[in-house]
């Protein structure tokens, strides 16, 4: 029990450290362009059609669940309005973050972890190259700017989705679903005239990133035993990833929502 | 053949222990290489060879006793003063460890990229004269993946040489390839200690490596260094230890 406690108290010593040392080292940034760029690519593009197709569907479902209740009373005009708050809050930013993390970040600590143990991390240290600066920086600003961007358009696709089924299952207009998801998200004035709902989930979403990349980082630098341990931090990266980002999540909906 | 000045020993290792949990690896080992120098240290598999060799480049300190590189005590050694040091030094990886997602040219531009500020064009020349030196000049665009394992070694050497060290450090530098390679690279490693003057240290667990490279050998038996001559005395020794670890090897 004790050793388990104190495995779980290094491994968040660990994080906290490695997060940082990453904090500190953010200027590299202007410095590694190609590889920041290099990494949108890696951590946007390529997991694009993912995103669209899951949000797509997951749309879909919320907007059938709400909608078969909502008609027992007679309120299917609302569905737009859940779709877009569930959308904008917290499927789109959590659905997001959850692929991220399966696709992005398992293949971060598996890049990282096959590096650790074919020495080439030992290679980088060994030349005198700061391996933060050089493979965890850019990875970490690519998801920290990828998973808000990839979340905007899970919430669109996810409303979309939801209107798609409004209209062909639920007999409810299009211009009616449309019309009662944007009333729900009316600007505030607060942050670029974005409603709460909005900007809430778009910061969750910078949150989740940040924290799929370092959890992903620093399982890929830990890896040790050859193919056997790049398999464990690959595991290890999506688990931790998954149960930080609804622990994470819970925090920042009450901070927004709550508080 | 060799180039070595005995009044300068560049690495020295003074009474190194090292040990991982209870298994002590190293037990005592003293050990000064010569300045111009390439000593080889055969031993068997698991005896500590690649561990002696990663505290001269500062990856392990020693448990107890210490190790200098040129004055440099390791264990005390600054940050930015083991940077500068390891800019004088090159490593040869047993499995090359090219950074498989870069051309081989930008592998062995890679220390200059990133530790200089000299212009991309230099290091191009730079990479390519390398490339040259250890015989893959038609290397520079290939991937990793799409280089032979004599051609990775040779790179990796490459990448060693880039910074034009003093100091080369080789971990295994012929294992896994064939005889009519490792003939090859250790011809390499040999000419460079011969026209570059540089200091050597290379871990290895061949006969053939030790004959073309050595100006000195040593045995790392049990955690410690014994039976320190050159080749030959090496070679044809009848020390019993010695016979045994050599007997298979040499037929």
């Amino acid at each position: 029990m004790w050793k388990l406690i104190r495995e779980f108290l290094e491994d968040v010593g660990y994080h906290l450290d490695l997060s940082w040392q990453i904090f500190v080292r953010l200027g590299a940034v202007f410095s590694r362009r190609e590889l920041v760029i290099e990494q949108f690519y890696q951590a946007g593009i390529r997991v694009t059609h993912v995103v669209l197709l899951v949000g797509l569907f997951i749309g879909m479902i919320v907007s059938l669940q709400t909608g078969l209740e909502l008609a027992r009373f007679g309120q299917q005009d609302q569905i737009g309005t859940i779709v877009a708050l569930s959308m904008c809050r917290e499927m789109g930013p959590f659905i997001t973050a959850t692929i991220v993390a399966a696709t992005v970040g398992s293949a971060i600590a598996a890049e990282l972890g096959t590096m650790a143990v074919s020495e080439e991390l030992t290679a980088l240290e060994v030349m005198s190259i700061d391996r933060l600066r050089y493979l965890v920086v850019p990875r970490v600003i690519a998801l920290a700017v990828m998973t808000p961007l990839l979340t905007i358009l899970c919430d669109m696709i996810g409303v979309v989705g939801g209107g798609f089924i409004a209209e062909s299952q639920l007999n409810v207009g299009l211009s009616l679903y449309y019309d009662s998801a944007i009333d729900s998200l009316q600007g505030t004035n607060f942050f670029l005239d974005l409603p709460k709902d909005v900007y809430s989930g778009l910061f969750k979403a910078l949150i989740f990133g940040v924290i799929v990349a370092i959890i992903s980082c620093a399982a890929g630098l830990r890896a040790t035993s050859g193919a056997m341990g790049v398999g464990s931090a690959t595991r290890k990266a999506v688990r931790d990833s998954i149960i930080a980002i609804i622990i994470a999540n819970y925090f920042l909906s009450w901070m927004f929502f709550q508080s | 053949m060799s180039t070595a000045d005995p009044s300068t020993a560049l690495l020295r290792y003074i009474d190194v222990h090292k040990a991982f949990g209870r298994r002590e690896v190293l037990r005592g080992l003293n050990l000064e290489v010569m300045k111009g120098e390439t000593f080889c240290i055969m031993g068997p598999s698991g005896c500590g060879k690649s561990v002696t060799l990663r505290h001269v480049i500062g990856l392990m300190q020693p448990d107890k006793g210490k190790v200098f590189v040129d004055g440099n005590d390791m264990s005390t050694i600054t940050k930015p003063d083991l940077r500068k040091l390891r800019a004088r030094m090159g490593y040869v990886f047993q499995e090359a460890a090219l950074l498989n997602w870069l051309s081989a040219g930008d592998n062995v531009a890679l220390p200059l990229r990133e530790t200089t500020s000299m212009p991309d064009k230099e290091i191009v020349e730079r990479v390519r004269a390398k490339l040259e030196l250890v015989q893959v000049p038609d290397a520079f665009e290939k991937l990793p993946s799409e280089l032979s394992g004599g051609m990775k070694k040779r790179v990796g050497l490459a990448r060693a040489l880039i910074t034009d060290p003093e100091i080369v450090l080789y971990d295994e530098p012929t294992a896994g390839l064939d005889p009519e390679i490792s003939s090859s690279i250790n011809h390499l490693i040999r000419e460079l200690g011969n026209r570059l003057g540089v200091t050597q240290l290379v871990v290895t667990h061949h006969i053939g490596c030790v004959k073309t490279v050595a100006d000195r050998v040593g045995l790392l038996d049990n955690g410690v260094l014994n039976f320190v001559s050159t080749p030959t005395e090496f070679l044809t020794s009848e020390e019993a230890r010695l016979v045994r670890f050599l007997g298979d090897r040499l037929d």
